[in-house]
């Protein structure tokens, strides 16, 4: 995954709150191999949202986006259609997780400031290092975790930056085990 | 650890084996749980040439495409591919999978439990949200994506930054035909869909204290649908019962051991919460959903709200085909489904059998049992003679009509009452209208061919 600091595109507004992951891809394209590419299932089955999408990279949406199912194809499905960041006051916990796996920017706003951004069209900036939009001469300011940043703007990938730690993971296991070994799965010929 | 501390506080702490600057804490995973859906983490695991880590800490199970009949052929052949996947990989990595034609068998979240796998004080994770039913037990579980999956498989860790902690305490008691659902329901209408959203939720309270571990799980698998990382619930006498002499449980000298230590996790007396919400057990009536989000939820005794209130409510309305003002109970369903990781446990089975006994459904309806033992159970109490003489299906288990990945689906248009979790648009089927209630709620608009208050329908039954 390659990283990214600015990022120019044109704004898509979904003006729905509670945008699900089952709505962002429904559960029967899931058997897909992902080389196939998931940008065709996005929002299958919300036509109201075609019209606005084409084209667009930055999605602006209402609250608890991409609540419900832990389906990283929700985000595969908007990063192969061409999304690269996704705008609203909240997100639901494991889509956010997963959008930054895949490079896709969760940018949580204020809901004034979504507000102010409800009438833009056109082209925006991002700027991942400012957590900052520039839309129509205006600044929005976004938050993101520091951690979720540095990944972003790097591409890491979190098994490379783990592998780093594998001293600390084994001497960890070792005396886990040793203070609590109940917490080892019993053997179930034991039972 | 010094001074008070929380449930889930003790319980993390045991997991983090390094935090960096940036707040995120490296925490080690005592149990993964993979399921069909895993491919994409085991296709990554390939491309790097990487192994599972902990092969003995890993368990795959078949449920989101199990067939919920027929299983000697699986006619259709992207089902049929992806449990082939799922077996192939767990045998090429050495790992325990409880497979389509194990007795085992059956939803992630009901056999994790059962099995004993599921214990206090534990890190669960599995490629799926309602990982936070784990929670019942005093574990954090919790839900995580493909990309997640592919480093638990790795490392057997995962980096997480630590959420706050909220305690929603239930006071009082449930009346009759009330459970965990109308609890789980009724506090998600009140904070939100994402009124939880950034917390790990500790269930307290004299209402939880006194649900079975059946309730708790219940209660804890909801926690998603507000927003939660993970729900929990202190260990207690309840727990160790349901546990002891469980196949993966610890036994002999570990048990005694186990017990003991797991008996310290509850959270100290003057532990700070983030957010405290109390909520009175004996305010709460059998809830339905109305709408699109389970934040759409009120009081079977209610009204259809007001369209005017918000875009939502006006979209969802006109998705569920509801008008504004007229009383929810009498509305039509054209189906019933009991079944899914919420609510298809021997209890819940107990508790739609109750309401069914001596009646016929007015609708068609499956019942999926949440496991292959929960099905052999329940025939054994004779709870599947209860569903087939009121003229509804018995099935066998999986995560069949929650989700529709088996092919079990509601039709366009069509609406069910359903035990599941999630209302979402096209959840249950392209167009298909769901309402979210409990195993007795279901069971009543079976029996009344539209959406009822059970709780008329209970009295002189034995409870």
């Amino acid at each position: 995954m390659s990283g990214w600091r600015r990022h120019t595109g044109r704004i898509a507004h979904l003006a729905m709150e509670n945008v699900d992951t089952d709505q962002l891809i429904p559960a029967r394209f899931m058997s897909a191999p992902r080389s196939a590419g998931y940008g065709s299932f996005l929002l299958h089955d919300v036509p109201e949202a075609a019209p606005q999408l084409t084209g667009a990279s930055i999605l602006v949406a209402g609250r608890n986006f991409g609540c419900g199912s832990s389906r990283e194809a929700a985000v595969y499905a908007l990063v192969d259609f061409g999304i690269r960041a996704v705008v609203a006051p909240s997100f639901g916990d494991i889509f956010a997780a997963n959008a930054v796996n895949n490079g896709l920017l969760p940018a949580r706003i204020d809901t004034d400031f979504l507000e102010r951004l409800a009438d833009a069209k056109g082209t925006a900036e991002i700027d991942l290092e400012a957590c900052e939009i520039q839309v129509e001469g205006r600044t929005v300011p976004f938050f993101l975790d520091p951690a979720w940043q540095q990944k972003l703007i790097n591409g890491w990938d979190d098994i490379d930056l783990t592998d780093q730690h594998q001293p600390a993971i084994r001497s960890f296991r070792k005396a886990y085990r040793d203070q609590a070994p109940w917490a080892w799965p019993g053997r179930e010929e034991d039972a | 650890m010094n001074g008070p501390h929380t449930l889930f506080e003790k319980v993390w702490a045991r997991h983090e084996i390094l935090r960096r600057a940036d707040g995120a804490a490296l925490m080690w995973v005592d149990r993964h749980f993979v399921h069909e859906g895993s491919h994409h983490a085991f296709a990554r695991l390939a491309e790097r040439g990487l192994r599972v880590a902990e092969p003995g800490l890993t368990f795959g199970v078949v449920d989101h495409y199990a067939p919920t009949r027929e299983r000697g052929w699986i006619a259709d052949p992207a089902i049929r591919r992806m449990i082939a996947m799922l077996e192939e990989n767990a045998e090429g990595h050495g790992i325990t999978c409880f497979g389509l034609e194990d007795p085992r068998q059956g939803i992630v979240h009901v056999i994790g439990p059962e099995q004993g796998l599921t214990v206090p004080g534990v890190l669960i994770n599995c490629g799926d949200s309602h990982t936070s039913t784990h929670g019942a037990f005093g574990a954090i579980g919790f839900g995580i994506g493909a990309t997640e999956v592919a480093h638990v498989l790795a490392t057997q860790t995962l980096w997480q930054a630590k959420p706050r902690v909220m305690r929603i305490r239930v006071d009082g008691a449930l009346g009759p035909g009330v459970g965990a659902k109308d609890v789980a329901l009724g506090w998600i209408a009140r904070l939100g869909a994402d009124g939880a959203r950034g917390y790990a939720i500790e269930y307290a309270g004299p209402v939880v204290e006194a649900l079975s571990m059946e309730g708790r799980m219940t209660l804890c698998n909801l926690s998603i649908e507000g927003g939660a990382r993970c729900g929990m619930v202190a260990p207690d006498a309840v727990t160790l019962a349901y546990l002891e002499g469980r196949p993966f449980a610890p036994a002999g000298a570990d048990w005694a051991r186990a017990a003991e230590d797991w008996l310290t996790l509850a959270s100290d007396r003057n532990a700070g919460f983030d957010q405290d919400v109390v909520i009175d057990g004996h305010e709460i009536a059998p809830v339905v959903t109305w709408g699109t989000s389970p934040e759409d939820a009120l009081p079977i005794t209610g009204m259809v709200p007001d369209a005017t209130s918000s875009a939502h409510a006006r979209d969802a309305l006109e998705y569920m085909g509801l008008v504004p003002g007229r009383p929810l109970v009498g509305t039509p369903v054209d189906q019933v489904f009991i079944g899914s990781c919420t609510n298809a446990r021997i209890e819940d089975l107990r508790a739609a059998a109750a309401v069914l006994a001596g009646r016929k459904a007015k609708v068609p309806g499956i019942v999926s049992p949440g496991s292959s033992l929960v099905k052999a159970q329940a025939e054994e109490e004779g709870l599947d003679k209860v569903f087939e003489a009121a003229g509804l299906e018995w099935v066998a288990s999986g995560c069949s009509m929650c989700v529709g990945m088996n092919g079990d689906l509601v039709a366009p248009g069509k609406r069910c009452a359903s035990t599941t979790n999630r209302n979402f648009k096209g959840r249950q089927g392209q167009g298909a209208r769901t309402h979210l209630m409990s195993p007795a709620m279901v069971a009543a608009a079976a029996v009344a061919g539209a959406l009822a208050d059970v709780r008329p329908m209970l009295e002189g039954r034995p409870l």
